[in-house]
Order: C-alpha cells, then sequence, then structure tokens
C-alpha cells in the first residue's frame, strides 16, 4: 500500500487518474509457468487495472491460470502471431470502452510499478502513444550484441521517419488512449517487431508518441523466442514494412462519431 | 518454328484449358480465379497456333527464335497467375485474422454473461 501512495504522487493528477478506465492487455503464448504470477503482481501494484489476457492458441493452460488469477481470457481459436493477438486486445478494450489500455509481455519483462510513469503523459493528454524505454538511462538491460545492434538501427530509421528521437522502438511496453486504439483496432501489422512498425504507422496517422525511461528487467522465465534466422527475417520484414509505409494512404479517421 | 514446336504447343494449352474447365465443372475452381487460367491457355493456344503473330512478336521485342517467344509469354502470364494468388492469399489470411479475433471477443462475452462471477463481477462491484 505504501509503495502505491508513493507512485501515485509521481503522477501528476492522481484524481482525475483514478476515474479513467484502464486496462492492461498481456498477449500470451504458453506462458503458464508464470502468468498466474505476473498477473497477481499487476494486480497488487494497480488493482483498478482491468487485465486482459489474449491467449494466442497456447497448447499449454495458460488460459486456464491466467482466470484463476483474476483475469478476462480472451482464447484465440488459432496462433494468430503477437501482431494479431495484441490486436485483440486493442478491439477489446475499444468495445468494451476503456480510455485507457496498457500492453505488456507475460513473461515478466514489464514491471507493473512503471505503469504510473508510462500512463502519465496520456493522463495528462500530452501524447497518444507512451512508450517505455529501456534505454533512456533507467538500470542496465544487458542486451545481445547483436540484438542490441539491430535496436539501435531501427531507432535511429524510426526516428528519422517519424522526426522526434525514441530510443526504444522494440519495446512492447506502452499505453495508449482511444485515439490510438481506435487505429491500432482497424490496423496492425503482423508478426513480430510489430510494435517498430506500429510505432511508424501510429506517426504518419497523426498520433502523438512519446517516450519514458522505464526500468525492465531480465525476463523473469523462458527464453527469448527468436532465433538468428528467425530474427533476420523479421527484421528484413520490418525494414521493407517500414519504406512501404512511407508511401501507404493513410484515409482512416480516427475521431470518435459522436 | 517447326510445325512439331507447335502441335507440342497447342496440344499442351488445349489440355491446361480441358483441366481448367473439368475443375470449374466439378465446382473445385471458381470462375473468377479461373479467368487467368482461361486466358493464359487461350493465349498460349493462339501463339501456337498462329505462328505469324508470335514471329511478328518475337520480332518485334529482338528474339530470334519465335518459341522462345512462346516461353517468355507462357512465364509472364504463370507470373501474372501467381502475383494474382499472392493477393488472394494475403486478403483471405487477413480476414482468416479478423473472424479469429470476432470469434475470440465473441467467446469471451458469451463467458461472461453466462458466468457473472468470473471477470464481469468484478468490473460491476466497482461502479
Amino acid at each position: 500500500m505504501a509503495t502505491r501512495s508513493e507512485t501515485l504522487q509521481a503522477a501528476p493528477a492522481p484524481d482525475r487518474r483514478r476515474r479513467l478506465r484502464t486496462v492492461a492487455i498481456v498477449p500470451a503464448l504458453n506462458e503458464a509457468e508464470q502468468i498466474a504470477k505476473v498477473i497477481t503482481e499487476l494486480r497488487d501494484a494497480e488493482p483498478e487495472v482491468e487485465v486482459v489476457v489474449v491467449d494466442d492458441g497456447s497448447t499449454d493452460t495458460t488460459a486456464a491460470e491466467a482466470r484463476r488469477a483474476g483475469a478476462h481470457v480472451i482464447r484465440l481459436p488459432f496462433n494468430l502471431g503477437i501482431g494479431g493477438a495484441v490486436q485483440t486486445g486493442f478491439k477489446y478494450a475499444l468495445e468494451h470502452g476503456f480510455e485507457i489500455a496498457f500492453q505488456l509481455d507475460a513473461d515478466g519483462q514489464h514491471d507493473p510499478r512503471e505503469l504510473d510513469a508510462l500512463i502519465a503523459p496520456v493522463v495528462r493528454g500530452e501524447a497518444d502513444i507512451v512508450i517505455g524505454s529501456r534505454f533512456l538511462g533507467l538500470g542496465q538491460y544487458a542486451v545481445p550484441r547483436g540484438r542490441r545492434l539491430a535496436m539501435a538501427v531501427f531507432a535511429r530509421v524510426v526516428s528519422i521517419i517519424v522526426r522526434q528521437p525514441l530510443s526504444d522502438t522494440s519495446s512492447s511496453f506502452r499505453a495508449m488512449n482511444r485515439r490510438a486504439l481506435r487505429l491500432f483496432a482497424h490496423e496492425y501489422p503482423h508478426g513480430y517487431l510489430e510494435t517498430v512498425e506500429a510505432t511508424v504507422m501510429a506517426s504518419k496517422y497523426g498520433l502523438r508518441l512519446k517516450e519514458v525511461p522505464v526500468l525492465m528487467r531480465q525476463r523473469m522465465f523462458g527464453r527469448s523466442s527468436l532465433t538468428i534466422p528467425l530474427a533476420g527475417f523479421y527484421a528484413f520484414k520490418v525494414v521493407v514494412a517500414m519504406f512501404i509505409s512511407l508511401f501507404r494512404r493513410t484515409d482512416y479517421h480516427l475521431e470518435e462519431k459522436p | 518454328m517447326t510445325l512439331r514446336i507447335s502441335l507440342v504447343a497447342a496440344g499442351a494449352a488445349l489440355i491446361l484449358l480441358a483441366v481448367i474447365f473439368e475443375l470449374i465443372r466439378s465446382r473445385r475452381l471458381q470462375e473468377r480465379y479461373a479467368l487467368l487460367w482461361l486466358l493464359t491457355g487461350v493465349v498460349i493456344f493462339v501463339l501456337a497456333v498462329w505462328r505469324g503473330a508470335l514471329a511478328t512478336f518475337a520480332h518485334a521485342v529482338g528474339i530470334h527464335y519465335p518459341p522462345s517467344a512462346l516461353f517468355i509469354v507462357a512465364s509472364a502470364f504463370i507470373l501474372v497467375v501467381l502475383l494474382h494468388y499472392s493477393t488472394v492469399i494475403s486478403e483471405l489470411s487477413e480476414r482468416n485474422t479478423t473472424l479469429a479475433q470476432r470469434l475470440a471477443l465473441l467467446e469471451n462475452r458469451l463467458q461472461e454473461l453466462s458466468s457473472p462471477a468470473d471477470g464481469s463481477a468484478r468490473r460491476s462491484d466497482r461502479s
């Protein structure tokens, strides 16, 4: 309880923030071992935030564990990949009238105690999407060299495209408002590293981005699901997708109809 | 161009057309997806039979050996057909994704309706 009041003081408008209906979207694929722990931690840190786990076709007991831990569970009939799974969560958030949505990983990398820092710019109306960055000074986040290089290249390229310095474009620790939800429910990139593409897309649609420093833990469980050839494939896909997105039409209306 | 090549090419085109026809007839192939194939078969057949047209075309694009031109034309058509199918697959997979998401969201809603003790109770005791 003590930590909670501390973090609330750090947030600029605790009263307003309290009233905004908020949902945490947790995409999960075969995370039965730790999903309950992640959800419990999340609910302890933020009791007012509803948790939605999108089970992306798990073959283990992820869905049951998540439900037992008190999350809403949406089970996809088969594996859609991370992009399609997260988008399901965005659609849920939009349809259930949530004003703010978080996205966070099921592997325990994202510390729910950072949620207040993440949410603050959205609450203040300064940004439509807030990205939690590992590389803005908080903590030491060890990344293998090859991956770090790829991340740096993406960050550089994306920064140029969106005309705004961003340091951690592949971070999937994000908060967003309904404007962003509406776009992402309508259109969202497929597959892995989708957050990089989503960042470019959001910027093209005129959504305001902001990065905040967050402390990320080394993954608590399991290993990265990415193998080197697969990583190369996705990196290539993202580069192509980013290039093409520069020439895409952006004629989808983000304003809510009254 | 020898008569034999013409006959073989025309025969192959006819077989292709016959197979497409049979697939449509037995409803294993929808007409909208067969149209490009039919066009491919017809063009190959026409060029195989009408040697003057093939020779003119080959000369126009700078191919000295007209049967090669037939090969090029056939390849071009197959390329178009494949590209067309790529777009069809993309559209289908997009729809498949949307349907899977829709299904999952509806299933979730149904579950909340039938067992309000689960997630939805938490939501109501807050408001």
